[in-house]
């Protein structure tokens, strides 16, 4: 069963001595966990919040284009992974393991739809 | 005569459901499909064990029958029977090995479907409903009593929680070694809800459910056996073995409750009390105490008092300090404040009494206005606890608890004619 790991981080911490973001490296080590264990099926981080743009097009076929996200909130999503694991548990355990779900992180677990089954 | 088939196959579907659909869901890997051909099964037995007599092992002419219903359906739905293979294939490639029982056994296939039952990933509200109505075999109606909700709320609330079962393939599985101290403490707290609603049904006319409390506990000695290093789970087991040794002491013989001080002590259940008070020493043995091993530690010194006067109320007050540092909520000030009142006298108990008055969690709450009531009238405040009655009687769930609140109200409404106790 796939599931995406949507990777959001905290954006701005108000106390950045609370939240310490990981380590390049920790993300190098997990990213190579998660290739070796032949669960990997995508995978991407995204680039700065700041190059984020919005489109959004209307019933009349009109086009509205706005710099920023969708939505301002406090979580930014900062990227993700699709995997490949038998059952919510193994990925749940599969998100603990991640840098990103530490230092004020947070993952959110969703199975991808299947429209064949 | 076939009344009293019909009865027997209703025993026996009671004590049987749980076991049935956790082998169903272990076999098949689906809760929908499990309680589909378990219902048809008990339909079976229903129209054949009337004729026939009922079988020499009726767990196992329902799980042939359930199973053979199974096969057929999914040779009619072929799409679903592929998606159930390869749920299988994967189960399979997921499992671990389950801890191993100490008798050697076969672990009680139930387990599996209390872990998924009472998984993180579900709304809290969910996993005891959703345990209650799989496990307990409570119906939807008995499930939505229990927690106070109309009974479509507590539908699509089941509903709910099994299409997120599905949906997320939330496993039917015993968690590993290290993954149950952080899974553990929420299948326990699913057990002893399903305890404390045989312990006292929320509303109806019956105070006790045994065969409710008597489950919980089953299980509890599953887990017990299961997880031996788990002093929680000695602590939970003691916790219900030493409250349910006092039911044939609870009520009277109409039913209304008896209270603790009023109760026939050579009723109690010693026996009972004696494994309750061993399971408390496993759990207070080894490491700090958790919530359970020490509420059954306060259960066990009610349990072994002689009477009111002979029992060891700062003890219980040094308890209950713990348990608050534990686990603080206003109820277990509540019960501290009761038992500083044993301790030092109603006045004191009345003051920590009214510093909660403001707790939202006990606002509505009968057991708050019902203690007060008890000791104003111990204090002769007769008519501020008349008023406490009343206020108590307006939340008061079950019918005796209702009729025990009124006699409380009647004895203070006319001093000359009650008790004082």
């Amino acid at each position: 069963m796939k599931y995406m790991m949507l990777i959001y981080a905290a954006a701005q911490p108000e106390d950045a001595s609370l939240c310490t973001p990981p380590v390049f490296e920790e993300w190098m080590a997990y990213d190579k966990e998660v290739q070796e264990a032949g669960i990997f099926v995508a995978g991407h981080s995204l680039a700065d919040l700041t190059t984020a743009t919005t489109v959004r097009v209307g019933d009349a076929g009109d086009r509205t284009v706005t710099d920023g996200p969708f939505a301002e909130t406090r979580e930014v999503l900062g990227g993700y992974y699709v995997i490949d694991v038998p059952d919510l548990d193994a990925a749940l355990d599969w998100a603990a393991r991640c840098p990103g779900s530490r230092g004020g992180g947070t993952i959110e677990v969703r199975p991808v739809a299947d429209f064949e089954g | 005569m076939d009344e009293r088939a019909a009865a027997s196959v209703e025993a026996v579907f009671r004590e049987e459901r749980g076991r049935l659909l956790a082998a169903l869901v272990h076999r098949f890997g689906d809760l929908d499909l499990a309680e589909e051909v378990a219902s048809e099964a008990i339909e079976a037995a229903l129209n054949h064990w009337p004729v026939d007599g009922v079988p020499t092992r009726p767990g196992a002419w329902l799980l042939t029958t359930a199973r053979r219903k199974a096969v057929d359906r999914l040779r009619r739905d072929k799409a679903y029977a592929a998606r159930l293979a390869i749920l299988q294939a994967e189960a399979d490639r997921a499992d671990p090995a389950p801890p191993a029982d100490a008798d050697g056994e076969l672990p009680d296939e139930r387990l599996r479907l209390f872990f998924t039952c009472a998984h993180p990933a579900l709304p809290a509200e969910d996993r005891a409903a959703l345990t209650l109505r799989c496990l307990a075999d409570l119906t939807t109606v008995e499930v939505a009593r229990a927690f106070l909700v109309p009974a479509a709320t507590m539908a699509q609330r089941i509903v709910r929680a099994k299409k997120k079962i599905r949906d997320t393939r939330i496993p039917f599985r015993v968690p590993g070694a290290d993954e149950l101290p952080e899974r553990l403490p929420g299948v326990l707290q699913v057990v002893y809800s399903i305890f404390t609603e045989g312990y006292a049904a929320s509303s109806g006319s019956t105070l006790q459910r045994l065969d409710l409390a008597e489950e919980a506990i089953r299980l509890a000695r599953i887990l017990r056996r299961l997880l031996p290093a788990e002093r929680e789970v000695a602590g939970l087991l003691g916790l219900m073995l030493l409250v349910h040794a006092r039911r044939a002491a609870r009520t009277g013989p109409d039913g209304a409750p008896v209270l603790l001080a009023d109760q026939d002590r050579t009723r109690w259940d010693r026996p009972m009390i004696d494994e309750g008070a061993a399971a408390v020493f496993a759990a207070l043995t080894g490491g700090p105490p958790g919530p359970y091993g020490v509420q059954a530690a306060i259960a066990a010194l009610h349990d072994e008092a002689p009477d009111v006067a002979g029992t060891d109320w700062p003890q219980i007050v040094a308890l209950y300090d713990v348990l608050l540092g534990l686990t603080p909520s206003p109820v277990v000030a509540l019960n501290r404040a009761a038992a500083v009142a044993m301790r030092d006298g109603p006045q004191a108990g009345l003051a920590l009494l009214d510093a909660l008055a403001d707790e939202p969690k006990l606002r509505g709450y009968h057991l708050y206005p019902a203690t007060r009531a008890d000791l104003l009238r111990q204090l002769g405040r007769g008519q501020e606890a008349a008023a406490a009655y009343r206020e108590a009687l307006e939340l008061a769930g079950t019918e005796p608890e209702r009729e025990h609140l009124r006699r409380r109200l009647a004895a203070v409404e006319s001093p000359g004619d009650g008790t004082a106790g």
